[in-house]
């Protein structure tokens, strides 16, 4: 199956539909409903405490950066502000997103705008988009969101590293959009009521960066911009490294997140920047359980999921040569194992993979 | 069982307080609501923005999101109040009659 191909609009899509593989039935772990109720269950305290420490960082370090601008010592300051500012805003985009950071639905909304502007990915358009991620996960012709693909865009995964070809795709996307226009792409998952809101929040971003960029040149320095936009390139690196890991050289095309999707032991800081998104195949399953319950639900069902990777460095040593892989023998991928305890993959469920 | 009858549910006690079930009833899915207030309520039971089953979602004060792409629904009214939800859920009066729940369809 050499003619994959990875447009909303082509012929894999059709093929996905034809398969049974859109908007279809995924598996779920069985969780007692009275448990699955306390896992879901809001509260504004861990997002406000989280949000708190987050901005109380950046602004404790974007005052370094700037008290040492000048100088050489600016640059570690610079480097966790970037890293906070361009990587930890994917997670908190992503949690807001779903509703499930905060109780109170306007502390989630507020975030989510702040956090979309943070991590250069336009609220409303990235809303839509992710709502068809969870629903055809991983399904070629559905999915917009594989970063990935087989064969892998090694380049483009490099220099995603700082962020600079989304950049790119971002600012040709924001200029369409401010100028209200969508691609037929983007018609297949943002209904026409919404599109109003893309082009409205297209236009606001384009105010914005103009006021940053005019501060900079008025003070005759790049300092208004390493606060605002430049973060988005230079601190995106733990970003991409988190991203990719999530579904990388996993199977395609099947209807089984534990298949599809990685679950990661990592270390608290990283939790913390990443809002527990290392807890990927729950997140997948259950995205209505919020960050800080996810190493609750994970200890749930861990023993119907495949063995978590022991660290992010664990999960590249399989991602890397699998990519490299990929490059020449794009029907190559991992295939998952599971153990003894779990329920099996449905073979039924996946047919259309397996027997590609 | 006739559209316009009164229909039996379920037994009121099998429902929690703020909690929600699944019913099938002449062909169709329903969700059968507790409030807080302990009031019944019903409204389709699937949501309308993709398939997927609204009694797996969580109930909180009025409103119910749903378990796959978080869309909300003011269960009392169907009102959509939370994309990807933008359609509002078909709603159906109920009552409580010797401890069981009775719904109304269409």
């Amino acid at each position: 199956m050499n003619d994959r191909d990875y447009s909303l609009i082509g012929p894999s899509s059709q093929r996905a539909a034809e398969q049974g593989l859109v908007a279809a039935e995924w598996y779920h772990a069985d969780v007692p409903r009275k448990r699955m109720k306390q896992l879901m269950r809001r509260t504004d305290g861990p997002a406000l405490r989280d949000t708190a420490l987050w901005f109380g960082l950046l602004v404790a370090f974007g005052f370094g950066g700037g008290w040492f601008w000048g100088s050489w010592a600016c640059v570690p300051f610079f480097i966790v502000y970037g890293v906070l500012y361009g990587s930890a805003s994917d997670s908190r985009w992503h949690e807001t997103g779903h509703g499930t950071a905060f109780r109170t639905s306007w502390l989630n909304d507020a975030l989510y705008q702040v956090a979309s502007f943070m991590n250069m990915k336009e609220a409303t358009f990235w809303r839509w988009s992710h709502a068809r991620h969870h629903t055809d996960t991983i399904i070629v012709g559905r999915d917009r969101e594989i970063a990935a693909m087989r064969p892998p865009d090694l380049l483009r995964l490099v220099v995603n590293v700082v962020g600079l070809r989304d950049a790119y795709d971002t600012a040709v996307s924001v200029g369409r959009h401010a100028t209200g226009r969508v691609t037929a792409e983007e018609a297949t998952f943002i209904p026409d009521p919404e599109r109003h809101k893309v082009y409205r929040e297209a236009r606001a971003w384009i105010v914005v960066y103009a006021v940053v960029i005019a501060a900079a040149i008025a003070l005759h320095s790049l300092l208004p911009l390493m606060y605002v936009g430049l973060p988005t390139l230079y601190g995106r690196w733990l970003a991409a490294f988190f991203g990719v890991s999530q579904h990388a050289g996993l199977a395609e095309n099947v209807l089984d997140h534990r298949l599809n999707a990685r679950t990661i032991y990592m270390n608290p800081v990283s939790r913390f920047l990443y809002w527990n998104m290392n807890y990927h195949v729950e997140h997948h399953m259950f995205p209505m359980v919020p960050y800080h319950a996810l190493p609750e639900l994970h200890a749930e069902v861990a023993d119907d999921l495949p063995t978590p990777y022991p660290s992010l460095f664990a999960a590249y040593r399989e991602i890397v040569p699998t990519l490299w892989r990929q490059l020449h023998e794009p029907e190559y991928y991992v295939r998952r194992n599971l153990p003894a305890a779990a329920r099996p993959f449905r073979p039924e469920m996946h047919q259309a993979v397996f027997e590609a | 069982m006739s559209a316009g009858e009164w229909t039996l549910a379920c037994d009121a006690g099998d429902i929690d307080e703020e909690d929600v079930i699944r019913v099938d009833l002449a062909g169709r899915t329903l969700a059968i609501y507790r409030s807080p207030e302990s009031t019944f309520h019903a409204t389709d039971g699937i949501c309308t923005h993709e398939r997927a089953d609204l009694a797996d979602g969580l109930v909180m004060g009025d409103i119910i999101e749903c378990p796959k792409h978080n869309g909300r629904f003011n269960y009392k009214t169907g009102e959509a109040t939370r994309v990807p939800a933008r359609i509002s859920l078909g709603t159906y009066p109920v009552k409580v009659d010797g401890g069981q729940v009775f719904v109304k369809l269409d």
